[in-house]
């Protein structure tokens, strides 16, 4: 049976409780009767032979570029790159999508008698991948062959030198990027496309690049200028990327850029009333539901993170292209969109959403109170296409435990963030004066470059994310959250749903109307004001 | 408002304990239906299953079939001709036909065949579904619309080294004569590149027919024929009237002899099986003078009342 589009319901009193994600758990919330609730496609039939679909792709590439066969030759240089671990969310079975491509381009380049290949993970400013996320990206295979003989790199945005300035865009944007990279004969960069704002100039604009070179478009005026960066038309941090990528063509970097996509097919058979329509719900999935919810009810939170970190999506590969940039993220943006639009008439007073345990920035890590207020104001906010799903001024409500918890490995600056910046302002832009203390500090520096800490200023981008947001937002309320940590971050905290929606009327009017954007299946939501 | 546990009316427990309402702004899909064509028989092809039905094939339905219908059984040999698996395609007269074929076939063979049976006449309820897979090895064939389904599973099966028997009727005849064949036996042939074995069951009509009276004792004939495979460019229509042609022809023989039947076989004079164009009664008649089922046209020492359908 083929898939079902995505749909919008209207919430009727025969409708049941609704599924919202909170953290690490779960919980189903009755909505008012006329809320309406946002249902994403099914996911769609995955490749059915991947292999053959990759090799075709590279055989037959997109745009003016030739077939990567013809682009090999003995005695030079390749650099092969490829997405992080922030890429596919959950972390995917094995094999990983990049495994599958890059033991193409290797069976390619070794045909061609190419010696020269080193692999390139596009950390931008995100934590170093420990070897044993590089095995699962890449597969025993590529691996053994590639790390022992330290041909297998991770992308430093402090290396002076391995990076390299190649000059500045029309708009003043510095461009410096990867040294490796920039300096190879050819440059095959291997993105996952899992939302419309990956891919593209960004994959190597954006994970190759520098601090330097970043601040051009993660600051708090291009996010509140890209509505959203979803939408690649209307969003201004594409528009910096696609200045600096056709910069960095210019200067004579050769990039072959292969792009993926793949289902919202996140999570395995035992979770998987996570992604049905509750009032589908068989015996199973409503016996599934319960043990689960009851279990993590009394599970200890950090067992629970385990248990859920390690958890690995039964994603599979739902289309491949290869060849120039921009032809190919034209096709990898058509089919990202086949699958997860959603027509959606009319903004709404009130937004909700259940947030889950996982956004790109904690994979194998904890969800701090940023990255909560990241992924809801962040990423789902920005789900749509046209406007957003909340009007002007309207309130979003969110479903999380915020827990006052952060990761000192993973991300040492977010706690001076936290406890530092966020005490003085939540405004990004006033946010923005302290981010060079940050972004320079020579211990964040050290932490990122030799062991596995975001950035020093990673945190401010993370609320840059939130800039467009918040300038929309009259409220952000959070259900279910640590109240000490969610007033840090200047939201409302609200003990109920219903409590949050009354706290919300109090913001945008009596019987508001209420929207609630279903995740999982991931959808992005086409909105006709 | 969260949903903590039990919920809703006094006495009742709410969802997720019970199952979910409908939301009234959707229309409700009709339920997935767990019978007919869709019901799944794959446990009948496990070893348990297939142990079991071994003991009742062997020590039951064998010696039953034996006792009611006195088998004489031609041709058997022809069999080593092809590899299993094998499709054997026969003519339909009674619920006899299916025990009856499974009891002469050679042992190896009878453990390793499926029987394509009507879904909607013996898998419509969820226990006779069980019970034919189980007793029978009987997998849903949807018999009344192209189904891709039925055709995949069949395919299949053939595939995994299962033998199929077949009625390419369709169903059972009404009246002892053949119906019209269809293509299913033919296509799956030339799908799979199995061989088509043809088979005529003679005189089970009187022993079991389709409308009537209950069960009685007789004698019958199993005759197997050569195996058949599609010539080169021979397509599913035209093996599939080559197959027919071949069935009557072993009905012609089982009223004469095979010489004669070869002879008018090879002057295209082999009687059509469907019986004479005439009205019921000369039908009957014709049939009746099948010196074959003649034989047998007597009533056992003892009957099975049998409920007459609708």
């Amino acid at each position: 049976m083929s898939p079902r589009p995505g749909f919008v319901l209207e919430v009727d009193r025969s409708t049941p409780p609704t599924l919202f994600w909170h953290g690490e758990g779960f919980r189903l919330e009755r909505l008012p009767v006329g809320s309406r609730v946002l249902y994403g496609p099914e996911p769609v039939a995955a490749l059915e032979d991947p292999v053959s679909a990759i090799r075709g792709a590279l055989l037959e590439p997109l745009g003016d570029s030739e077939p990567l066969a013809a682009l090999l030759r003995p005695g030079m240089k390749l650099t092969i790159a490829f997405d992080d671990v922030s890429l596919p969310l959950p972390p995917m079975r094995r094999p990983d999508v990049r495994q599958l491509v890059i033991e193409q381009v290797l069976e390619c380049a070794a045909e061609a008698g190419v010696d020269d290949v080193v692999l390139v993970a596009a950390l931008a400013l995100h934590r170093r991948m420990t070897d044993a996320e590089l095995r699962h990206a890449l597969g025993d295979r590529v691996y053994d062959a590639f790390a022992p003989h330290g041909l297998l790199r991770q992308h430093d945005a402090e290396d002076p030198d391995d990076l390299v300035h190649l000059g500045t865009t029309d708009q003043g944007e510095e461009v410096e990027i990867n040294r490796r990279a920039a300096e190879s004969d050819l440059l095959v960069y291997v993105n996952i496309n899992l939302v419309a704002m990956d891919g593209g100039h960004k994959s190597v604009a954006t994970g190759l690049a520098s601090y330097r070179s970043l601040r051009y478009h993660h600051n708090p005026r291009t996010m509140q200028h890209s509505r959203s960066f979803m939408d690649q038309e209307r969003s201004e941090l594409h528009s910096s990327n696609w200045r600096m990528g056709r910069l960095i063509a210019r200067s004579g970097v050769r990039v072959f850029q292969i792009e993926t996509t793949l289902n919202t097919d996140t999570f395995p058979e035992q979770f998987r009333f996570l992604q049905r329509r509750e009032w589908e719900w068989t015996a199973r999935d409503r016996a599934g539901f319960l043990a689960s919810s009851k279990a993590l009810e009394r599970t200890p939170p950090r067992v629970a993170r385990t248990i859920f970190h390690s958890i690995r999506a039964p994603h599979r590969m739902t289309s491949v292209q290869a060849g120039e940039v921009e032809a190919v993220h034209a096709r990898t943006t058509a089919n990202v969109y086949a699958q997860q639009l959603v027509a959606v008439e009319g903004q709404s007073d009130v937004l909700t959403m259940g947030l889950p345990y996982i956004c790109p920035y904690n994979v194998n890590s904890i969800m701090n109170p940023i990255l909560v207020a990241c992924l809801g104001l962040g990423y789902f906010f920005n789900m749509y296409r046209g406007a957003p799903l909340v009007r002007a001024g309207g309130v979003l409500v969110l479903s999380h435990p915020t827990p006052w918890d952060f990761h000192p490995g993973h991300h040492p600056s977010y706690i001076d963030f936290f406890e530092q910046v966020l005490t003085e302002s939540t405004d990004p832009v006033e946010v923005a004066k302290f981010e060079q203390a940050f972004a320079t500090d020579p211990w964040y520096v050290h932490l990122y470059r030799t062991g596995h800490a975001y950035h020093g200023v990673h945190p401010f981008y993370m609320w840059y994310w939130c800039a467009h947001a918040l300038e929309h937002l009259g409220a952000v309320i959070v259900v279910g959250g640590d109240r000490a940590a969610v007033r840090r971050l200047g939201f409302t905290p609200a003990t109920t749903l219903a409590d949050a929606l009354e706290m919300a009327s109090d913001v945008v009017g009596p019987d508001p109307s209420v929207l609630h954007l279903h995740s999982p299946p991931l959808a992005l939501a086409d909105v006709r004001p | 408002m969260t949903v903590r546990g039990r919920r809703g009316a006094p006495g009742r427990a709410g969802f997720p304990w019970s199952a979910p309402t409908w939301p009234a702004g959707l229309d409700r899909p009709a339920p997935e239906r767990e019978v007919g064509a869709d019901y799944d028989t794959a446990w009948a092809r496990r070893y348990p299953a297939r142990l079991a039905r071994a003991v009742v094939v062997d020590n039951v339905t064998r010696p039953l079939a034996h006792v009611v219908a006195s088998p004489r059984v031609e041709g058997v040999e022809l069999l080593s001709l092809a590899e299993a698996p094998v499709i054997l395609a026969a003519n339909h007269a009674s619920h006899l036909d299916t025990p009856l074929l499974l009891s002469v076939l050679p042992t190896g063979l009878r453990h390793r065949t499926v029987v394509a049976a009507a879904a909607d006449h013996f898998f419509d309820r969820r226990w006779k579904a069980h019970l034919w897979a189980g007793v029978l090895n009987a997998v849903p064939i949807d018999r009344h619309r192209v189904n891709r389904r039925s055709a995949d599973l069949a395919a299949g099966l053939l595939e995994e080294g299962w033998s199929l028997v077949i009625f390419p009727e369709g169903g059972r005849s009404p009246d002892g004569w053949f119906q019209a064949f269809r293509g299913g036996a033919a296509y799956l042939a030339v799908r799979t590149g199995r061989p088509v074995v043809p088979v005529h069951l003679a005189g089970t009509w009187r022993l079991l027919p389709k409308e009537g009276r209950g069960l009685r004792r007789g004698r019958t004939t199993v005759r197997f024929g050569t195996p058949m495979r599609p010539d080169d460019g021979e397509d599913a229509r035209r093996f599939g009237a080559r197959i027919e042609r071949t069935i009557a022809a072993m009905a012609d023989e089982a009223s004469s002899d095979w010489w004669s039947a070869r002879r008018r076989a090879a002057a295209g004079t082999t009687p059509p099986g469907t019986g004479p164009d005439a009205s019921p009664w000369r039908r009957a008649w014709a049939l009746g003078t099948d010196p074959s089922v003649a034989e047998r046209d007597e009533p056992g020492r003892w009957a099975v009342r049998r409920r007459r359908r609708d």
